[in-house]
């Protein structure tokens, strides 16, 4: 780099590499405009879109790229993200139908896609189009298919060095390398995204096959399993997975749960290695979690008498708390109406989160598992003050300086969550919309967790459409700040990351 | 056999001491004092010199010895040596390493350095340390036929139970055989009638079941240590917290330095590690030493293990075991109170003598005072035990041998009189020293 030139980020290079990401999005645009083709639905809120992206795409490639280093990465994760975001909303726009027709409304939908959060501003399910609907899917699978790969694999593409991305995408993840090679590496991430992904299309189709799910078509698998296994929770149904038989539902449970365990692992149990699942600290910790949260949800749902059976009480309870934590956000009944103790065991799971190296978001249990593990050693060393005890996970020693920052992410984590809480009530104030504070806790938590669906009139039946547009505004932000693990963009705001 | 010994000093001279009898054994030394010193009370020849210079070496005449020992207190020097004498001739070369390091590399390929026969210093008093922490009467413990035969040498207090009990009454272990009974410095051949007394050392060998049971036999009250303070955190408390971790303990260790402290603690998963002076006496009472079964002392010199074990003894702790550095004061140790010292240079020097005197052996344990040997051995066609059973083979034998056990096929044989003994198996066997060499031939 020049030593003339003021800003030490290398940003022609990085977008460059976001106009390589641009131009392959027409992809994706070309195929929906094909399904809208067949469904006899207008093509021209893809294929206008599709053309843009390609020209910008072009474009932003023409500037000379150079070597990637470790401040390029933030940028690049940062951006792409936001890029895609906006491309994502055009088909919306261009489609001028409902209230996604607004430019705010579009880039809600459209970042709630690709964050994989699903909170969504849609109130009326019929004013759009199934190519519409399908393209929310697409996006979630795209954002899902992205936190795993796409940058990894794209830029690997490019002959760019990536682990430093992998760094970004996961600050604390021990993302365990299958091959030196990081491009291959992605390769088998995404290949096992995409299996598992066919797997739920099959076993949808098959339980229609079997005659215990009447009314799932082709259209129904294929949207539903790019949001189940992306736990993004974009649903076309306005009952969401509540419109399905309970088999259906049943199905669906194991397939947002694996979208949240590390794909490392899963890819090992795939190669016949369940030794590797079985010794980590993290997945039995999840097991856990999502059992105790689900046995308590249950309990409290029993005694309120909420259903009349127990099958009924233990598949929404175990539906909901899977759905939550892992960051889905389908629904298969409204949990609105549930006692407030049940409704707090969902908040609780809010913020829990599935496995770093997934497709999950919030705070993720390997944080927690560390958090857990060293506070357990800080209650030891009260006991024996020239103790030196390392936190282990999976056996392996954590650096403490890694501890340190777990704490600082959780702690940022929940300190961005209650501003933005504050924002919402007084922001609701301002326009003079009725917001409990429940509500504000519920919508805050949701969207920059990501898991889409809060409580109230943001509940899972429910949209985001009555908040005022500066809080949307602010949800559009904060979903894409969460998303890419805070700390990218808190870095992009320091000056000294754009000088020496 | 012709015997070069490369580097006189405690290990050297004690390894010299035992061999210059029976072989003609040649002493290498950079210090003439010590070399000279040496040959006063020695058969032995000097020769002074750099013994990693190929020139000394051939002073020495390596190339017609049958076997070279490297036992300098250096490492590199150690190793340095077997490959230079490799190069000179075909003696089977034995280097004496503190760290253990060397020995992962030569435990890949047994050929690696030039060295024939590595003795690892620093773990070999690991486990001596583990040996004796296990057991509470334990003076001494071998372990034979990888690990499936053990031999022990227990010291029956006054006040132990099987104190007057005689042999048959006390042997009432399946696979334990009553090898011998070390009586005021005298080898007594156990017989069913023998009568046991307080303070007489038996050595047995059998199954490690049937050891620790035997073990709890002879001082009921005295449970397995449940609670082992280490203190001292170099190479041998780090060895010895690891065979204590694999033999299921959680000990403690106690290191003064923070980040040896913090690398123990990360290389150590079930020790709890602890960062502080040894002899804080704030420290040892809120970490309760004084109720710990064992404390063993491996800090740096002698006067530090003295001190350390000795606090801890006042403070009620069970049993003491120090390292010590200088082999002249393990009596001296144990005189003051401390239970056992170890002494890394002995238990060197006995390890490798062991295995010059008896080659054929696959694996030899001396007994306290030099009165009697446990070896294993491979048996083959040619030895008077092969298809036989022992009673049979037993009237061809001196006095002062018994057999106290047989693997086969990596199974334990508890041997009686009908035992038929077959070509392959292993077998564990008691003898006094002096009648060895007949003992080894007949084998």
């Amino acid at each position: 780099m020049s030593t003339r030139r003021a800003v030490r980020v290398d940003w022609r290079t990085c977008l460059s590499l976001i106009g390589a990401v641009l131009g392959a999005l027409a992809v994706p645009l070309v195929l929906t405009a094909g399904v809208a083709l067949f469904y006899r639905e207008p093509t021209r809120p893809f294929l206008l879109p599709a053309g843009l992206t390609l020209l910008v795409g072009a474009a932003l490639t023409r500037f000379e790229r150079d070597e990637l280093g470790l401040r390029e990465g933030y940028l690049i994760v940062a951006l792409t993200w936001l890029a895609i975001a906006v491309v994502g909303a055009l088909p919306f726009v261009f489609a001028e139908s409902g209230e996604l027709a607004k430019p705010v409304n579009a880039l809600f939908e459209s970042t709630s896609g690709v964050t994989t959060t699903g909170a969504t501003v849609v109130e009326d399910f019929d004013a759009h189009g199934r190519s519409i609907h399908l393209w929310r899917s697409i996006l979630q699978w795209m954002g899902g298919l992205g936190i795993l790969v796409i940058a990894v694999a794209l830029l690997s593409q490019l002959r760019v060095g990536g682990a430093q991305l992998m760094e970004t995408e996961s600050q604390t993840q021990d993302v365990n390398k299958l091959t030196p090679n990081i491009e291959a590496t992605a390769r088998l991430l995404g290949w096992v995204y995409a299996a598992l992904t066919a797997l739920m299309v099959a076993s949808w189709l098959v339980l229609g096959f079997l005659g215990v799910a009447p009314n799932v078509t082709v259209y129904d698998a294929v949207a539903h399993a790019f949001t189940a296994v992306s736990t993004a929770g974009f649903s076309p149904r306005p009952g969401s997975l509540g419109a399905f038989s309970p088999a259906v539902q049943w199905v669906t449970i194991p397939f947002m749960f694996l979208g949240a365990t590390n794909f490392v692992l899963l890819y090992h149990l795939t190669q016949g290695e369940p030794g590797r699942l079985r010794e980590s600290d993290e997945f039995w910790f999840y097991v856990t979690v999502v059992l105790a949260l689900t046995g308590l949800t249950a309990g409290f749902l029993a005694v309120s008498g909420q259903f009349e059976t127990a099958e009924p009480t233990v598949r929404h309870a175990l539906f909901q708390v899977v759905s939550i934590l892992t960051t889905t956000g389908y629904a298969t009944v409204d949990f609105n109406v549930w006692s407030p103790a049940a409704k707090h065991m969902l908040f609780l799971a809010m913020f829990s989160g599935g496995m770093a190296g997934s497709t999950t978001c919030s705070i993720k249990t390997l944080r927690w598992v560390i958090v857990a593990k060293s506070f357990r050693r800080d209650l030891f060393t009260e006991v024996h003050p020239e103790a030196i005890r390392p936190v282990r996970l999976s056996g392996q020693v954590v650096d403490e300086g890694v501890v340190r920052d777990v704490y600082a992410y959780v702690l940022l984590s929940i300190v961005v969550f209650v501003l933005l809480t504050v924002f919402v009530v007084t922001d609701a104030a301002r326009a003079g919309v009725t917001v409990t504070e429940f509500d504000a806790l519920g919508a805050a938590a949701a969207t920059f967790l990501n898991i889409g669906p809060a409580f109230g009139d943001a509940g899972p039946y429910g949209s985001y459409a009555f908040f005022p547009r500066t809080t949307r505004m602010a949800f559009i932000v904060l979903m894409w700040v969460g998303r890419i693990e805070i700390v990218p963009v808190l870095v992009l705001l320091t000056p000294t990351y754009w000088r020496s | 056999m012709r015997i070069v010994i490369v580097g006189a000093g405690e290990v050297g001279s004690s390894i010299a001491a035992s061999l210059a009898s029976s072989h003609d054994v040649v002493v290498v030394d950079i210090d003439t004092d010590r070399v000279e010193t040496l040959t006063y009370s020695l058969d032995v020849l000097p020769v002074e010199g750099d013994g990693t210079d190929v020139e000394t070496l051939q002073s020495a005449d390596v190339g017609d010895a049958d076997m070279v020992i490297a036992s300098t207190d250096d490492d590199e020097t150690n190793i340095v040596t077997c490959g230079a004498a490799k190069v000179l001739g075909d003696a089977f070369t034995i280097a004496r390493t503190k760290s253990p390091k060397y020995l992962k590399a030569w435990e890949r390929s047994q050929h690696a350095f030039g060295v024939d026969f590595m003795v690892c210093t620093d773990l070999l008093t690991a486990e001596a340390i583990v040996g004796l922490a296990g057991m509470p009467t334990a003076q001494d413990v071998d372990t034979f036929a990888d690990g499936l035969v053990q031999m022990t040498e227990f010291e029956i207090p006054e006040e132990s139970p099987i104190a007057g009990q005689t042999v048959a009454e006390a042997d009432q272990f399946d696979s334990l055989t009553f090898a011998g009974i070390i009586r005021d410095d005298c080898v007594i051949i156990p017989r069913g009638t023998t009568e046991l007394r307080g303070g007489d050392e038996v050595v047995a060998i059998g199954s490690p079941e049937s050891m620790r049971e035997f073990s709890s036999a002879i001082a009921p009250e005295e449970q397995g240590p449940q609670d082992v303070v280490i203190v001292g955190g170099g190479e041998i408390g780090f060895q010895t917290a690891r065979l204590l971790e694999e033999r299921g303990f959680t000990p403690r260790l106690i290191e003064q330095d923070e980040d040896r402290a913090r690398w123990l603690a990360e290389h150590l998963p079930n020790t709890t590690v602890l960062n502080s002076d040894a002899t804080d006496q704030d420290l040892l009472d809120r970490e309760n030493v004084g109720l710990a079964d064992v404390v063993v002392a491996a800090l740096e010199n002698d006067q530090q293990n003295l001190l350390a074990t000795l606090i801890a003894k006042r403070m009620g702790t069970g049993r003491a075991i120090a390292v010590v550095d200088t082999g002249d004061f393990t009596e001296l140790f144990e005189t003051v109170g401390i239970d056992v010292a170890v002494s890394p240079r002995k238990v060197t020097a006995e390890e490798i003598t062991r295995f010059t005197r008896a080659r054929r052996a696959e694996n030899v344990a001396i007994i306290e005072g030099d009165q009697a040997e446990v070896l294993e051995f491979e048996i083959d066609t040619d030895s008077i035990l092969v298809d036989r059973p022992i009673r049979e083979s037993a009237a061809d034998f001196p006095e002062g041998v018994v057999i106290g056990a047989i693997t086969r096929d990596g199974e334990f044989i508890t041997p009686r009189g009908d035992t038929v003994i077959r070509e392959g198996d292993h077998v564990i066997v008691f003898t006094e020293t002096d009648v060895l060499d007949a003992v080894t031939e007949k084998l």
